[in-house]
């Protein structure tokens, strides 16, 4: 598994056990060891698909691993952990990406579709309560279709 | 108005199919540095053999290429030839030998052919991270002030370096 | 000469399918009976064919005949004989083949099963099937022949990859097949309805079982595949929000969707244009999850430039049959006749309700899957990962949720609220007393922990309620409502009970997991919370067509010892290697080993060793399949109806109250 190319390597390692974390990486204090994971967590292994370098048994996910428990060790805050690793490889790395202008629409989406649709919904159901029959009578045709189904 | 009710899903599947038919012919693999137009990293590495290595220092003066190899990288022995002509035209080509041991660098080249200026052993990998480096090989190329202006990821073709690269590097040495 | 018998019932498929896919039409425009039969002929003869050829393709499997391409490709000689029929739908050529063939399986159910459908209607719903039919089967043959030679033969072919050499794997993509194709059923219903200008109570009524047909084997497939995860990738993961899952999802969360819009439409004819859009909307997905990303295409341009045909086949394709449906949509369904009125505090409303937010949710998960794809498009690079699901999804999920156990107790056209309020009182309470206890007595108390729980509970209760109001009638509990009770019923308390019980298995697991991670040398012992955990031994084992390094472990907890054993397995054939994590699995919780490299520890050289507890993780798959259960037993009702007229409900007496 160590020798690898990027585009071609990244499938097979979706499909292989992920090692991930190995001892020999930890802190051995445990308050920062967590929160080494927590931002490992946070992180995505660039040369994967979709795993975090928590999860990964890619090199350069161990490598950032690595990395993030140095800076923690140096006394950086989680934050400027973070920072570092998005100034080298940019927001992609985050698997939680920020909110700005260009991701509005990801993020607000689901919720302005819930609201707008209740809001439409609400709306419907205003004008309709008004104008239409509480009940509206089966057609002929839709008697009959309902007959068949019932075996009659 | 209800008309126009029924036909948003309609509408909205057109502008998803338009979003995704530009999203989909760029490469999802590519990772845009975050070098570009910036000063190259600081670093100071060692040779892979007693005496060589250099340091961001020695990008300075003219625009050169720093390229990002390892013997144990499967396309970089395709990219070695189109390296070697870079040089032979006249193009100080830099290497950064990547979490690489440098007995098996030194076996590579002494196969293959040296093409470098320069070699700097990575072998913890961190100036590579430094660099956002993801895969080997990658190439940067940098300017006179030593700043990164482009980024190819991947073997050079050697259509990239006749058609993007080589007109790319002229202008830089054209630059003040 | 299979291959060849294969490779000519394929062709002649499609040339059946053109044909079903024109005459039953063209009948059913000009009122001609014989042409609207044909469309029934030719479905089961079409799904006679492709047996058939899916049938010679795992012939030439079993007999590894590897003058075929695709079995020198996925299949080699000492691969165990179940895994090497398995391997008939493990590649793109041969799971598009069941594909195709279970699209025709489903066509043939519908021209076998369709007797009391209005002919009309049925011709149209063949045709359609036929369309989508055609589209797929020539892709297959023209892009991804499964019976294509290779000359010379080699001797031995290249392996399944061992990952999938499971039997957890080997159901796994026919159930969700068996999913996605099953909604092109209510796709073409959809179609059919719009070209009639017509989708009633009747429309609907047919359309139900289709649609639970095909989401029970969805939530079975979902279910086996989150589980197949858990055991076998071997970090007790169970959802990783990878886009292939997201791809299974999407589908299931709007189908579940249609499953309750549908049974408005039935029950009331309203939201027939709801409910044929969700239908038209669900199948797009199941599309784009079996095509888009299952392809790769999302992922890497590779799929695209290794073979543009491909991509840009599917993509038209999927453009064809949404695009096309779509437009139809925005040009019939505003003359759709609308049906009864409901009140805002209604069972209509509250389902109504129930599917926005399904809606919601879906949209969480098509924005994150795809939203990467359309800041490409504006030249930036994003990830989109867990932590945004977790963000995002939840405060959608959990209103859903409790909405979830409101609908039953909901009367059709008009509740009130003072009512409602009245009925879920007591139950409210107690789901937070419970839910709470559970939370404050599992650990460090979290609100995560206190909502998780008691929405689980709350969704446990509404399935009891359900019952609890069913057999309770005006003069109290009586024998006669309990054996009276529709099985539809009883279905949906278990589909909504196994929520629950999903919810509380998520909820434990992303509250109170614990893990650890150390080396470990034979006579070892280590503890994690209550567990202790000895490494017995490490030894060697020779499988069929592996090596495995093995290790035994003893864990004990209160009184309590198992025995687990845990390993890696090399296939040489394929170089691959597996992780067998050893899970000792309880009501209450799962003990997971699995174990990793040898590495310097601090008593020298040993094993890595990752140790997990996971309380209530078998209840994530057993809530799944309770849903599934649920699914069929609702299904297995209206089949039971349809023909028996004694047994036609009077519009369910408990549901309607007393004002």
């Amino acid at each position: 598994m160590r020798r690898w190319r990027s585009g071609l390597i990244a499938a097979l390692l979706a499909a292989t056990p992920a090692a991930a974390v190995l001892p020999d990486e930890m802190l051995a204090d445990p308050a920062l060891e967590t929160r080494a994971r927590d931002i490992s967590q946070q992180l995505r292994c660039v040369v994967c698909q979709n795993q975090s370098i928590d999860d990964s048994d890619a090199p350069l996910a161990r490598d950032l691993r690595l990395l993030v428990r140095e800076q923690l060790s140096a006394g950086k805050s989680d934050a400027a952990t973070m920072d570092y690793v998005v100034a080298r490889y940019g927001d992609f790395v985050l698997l939680k990406p920020p909110v700005e202008p260009a991701t509005w629409p990801l993020w607000a989406g689901p919720f302005a579709l819930a609201i707008g649709g209740g809001a439409m919904l609400a709306l419907w159901l205003r004008r309709r309560g008004a104008a239409v029959p509480a009940e509206a009578p089966l057609s002929a045709a839709e008697a009959a279709d309902l007959a068949r189904l019932d075996g009659g | 108005m209800k008309r126009l009710l029924f036909l948003l899903p309609v509408l909205a599947f057109v502008g998803l199919i338009a979003i995704f038919g530009v999203g989909l012919t760029k490469d999802p693999k590519e990772l845009p540095s975050m070098l570009i137009d910036k000063p190259m990293p600081q670093f100071a590495l060692p040779g892979i053999e007693a005496g060589g290595g250099f340091a961001t220092a020695a990008l300075r003066g003219q625009p050169a290429l720093v390229n990002v190899f390892a013997s144990w990288c499967a396309a970089c022995p395709q990219e070695h030839p189109v390296l070697t002509r870079i040089a032979g035209e006249g193009y100080p080509v830099f290497g950064i030998a990547w979490k690489d041991q440098p007995a098996d660098a030194r076996d590579w080249l002494a196969r293959l052919g040296n093409p470098y200026k320069a070699i700097a052993s990575d072998l913890s990998g961190r100036v590579a991270i430094d660099l956002g480096v993801t895969g080997a090989p990658e190439t940067f190329v940098t300017d006179k002030a030593g700043r990164v202006r482009y980024k190819i990821v991947g073997p050079i073709s050697p259509e990239a370096w006749e058609g993007e690269i080589k007109p790319l590097m002229d202008r830089l040495r054209a630059e003040a | 000469m299979f291959a060849e018998i294969g490779q000519f019932a394929l062709i002649l498929a499609l040339f059946v399918a053109a044909a079903q896919a024109v005459l039953p039409m063209a009948g059913a425009v000009r009122g001609d009976a014989a042409l609207m039969a044909f469309g029934r002929s030719a479905a089961e003869l079409q799904a006679l064919l492709l047996l058939t050829a899916f049938a010679m393709l795992m012939i030439c499997f079993g007999r590894a005949d590897f003058s075929v391409a695709l079995v020198a490709d996925h299949a080699a000689l000492d691969q165990p004989l179940p895994y090497r029929l398995a391997a008939t739908w493990g590649s793109h050529e041969g799971s598009m083949l069941l594909w195709v063939l279970i699209l025709a399986l489903y066509g043939a159910g519908l021209a076998r099963f369709g007797d009391n459908l209005r002919a009309s209607l049925q011709a149209r719903v063949l045709s359609v099937q036929a369309m989508i039919s055609v589209a797929f089967l020539a892709f297959s043959i023209l892009t991804s022949n499964p019976f294509a030679r290779l000359d010379p033969a080699p001797p031995d072919g290249a392996e399944l990859n061992p990952l999938l050499q499971d039997p957890g794997l080997v159901f796994h993509p026919p159930l969700l097949y068996l999913g996605y194709v099953g909604f092109s059923v209510a796709f073409s219903f959809a179609v059919a309805a719009l070209l009639e200008g017509r989708a009633d109570a009747a429309w609907a009524r047919w359309v139900r079982p289709w649609v639970l047909a095909a989401w029970v084997p969805l939530t079975c497939g979902i279910t086996l595949g989150s589980f197949w995860a858990y055991y076998e990738l071997g970090w007790g993961g169970w959802w990783f929000w990878d886009p292939v899952e997201n791809a299974s999802l999407m589908p299931w969360l709007l189908g579940t969707a249609l499953l309750h819009s549908a049974i408005v439409t039935e029950k009331r004819g309203s939201l027939a244009g709801w409910t044929i859009l969700l239908a038209i909307l669900t199948f797009s997905l199941s599309l784009i999850g079996t095509f888009l990303v299952r392809s790769g295409i999302l992922t890497s341009v590779h799929a695209f430039a290794v073979d543009p045909t491909r991509g840009v086949f599917i993509l038209a394709m999927i453009v064809g049959a949404t695009g096309s449906a779509l437009a139809l949509f925005a040009l019939r369904a505003p003359q759709l006749k609308s049906g009864a009125m409901f009140g805002a505090v209604s069972r209509e409303a509250g389902l109504t309700i129930n599917n926005l937010l399904l809606m919601a949710v879906t949209a969480v998960v098509f924005l994150g899957t795809f939203y990467p794809v359309v800041m490409e498009a504006v030249g930036k690079k994003i990830s989109v990962g867990p932590p945004y699901y977790n963000l995002v999804f939840t405060p959608l999920a959990v209103p859903l949720l409790l909405m979830v156990t409101v609908g039953p107790l909901l009367a059709w056209k008009r509740d009130s609220l003072g009512v409602l309020a009245r009925k879920l009182r007591l139950p409210a309470l107690l789901a937070v007393v419970v839910g709470g206890g559970i939370a404050f007595a599992a650990g460090p108390v979290t609100a995560a922990a206190v909502v998780g729980f008691t929405t689980a509970f709350w969704l446990i209760l509404g399935g009891v309620m359900i019952f609890a109001r069913r057999w309770t009638g005006a003069g109290g509990f009586s024998w006669r409502l309990v054996r009276t009770t529709p099985v539809a019923v009883i279905g949906m308390a278990l589909a909504h009970s196994g929520l629950g019980v999903t919810t509380a298995g998520v909820t434990a697991m992303s509250c109170f997991a614990a893990s650890k991670i150390l080396v470990m040398r034979p006579g070892e012992t280590t503890s994690l919370g209550p567990m202790s955990v000895t490494l017995a031994r490490v030894h060697e084992l020779e499988g069929v067509n592996y090596q495995a390094l093995a290790a035994e472990f003893s864990v004990r907890e209160g009184s309590r010892i198992i025995h687990l054993q845990s390993s890696r397995r090399f296939y040489p054939v394929s170089r691959n290697q597996t992780t067998e994590a050893g899970i000792g699995t309880s009501l209450f919780g799962n003990s997971y080993i699995a174990i990793g490299d040898t590495q310097q520890g601090p008593g020298g050289d040993g094993l890595v060793v990752r140790i997990y507890r996971h309380p209530l993780a078998g209840w994530i798959w057993f809530g799944g399949l309770l849903m599934a259960l649920g699914g069929a037993a609702s299904l297995a009702d209206r089949r039971f109806r349809i023909g028996a007229p004694a047994l036609r409900p009077a519009a369910s007496p408990s549901a309607v109250p007393a004002e």
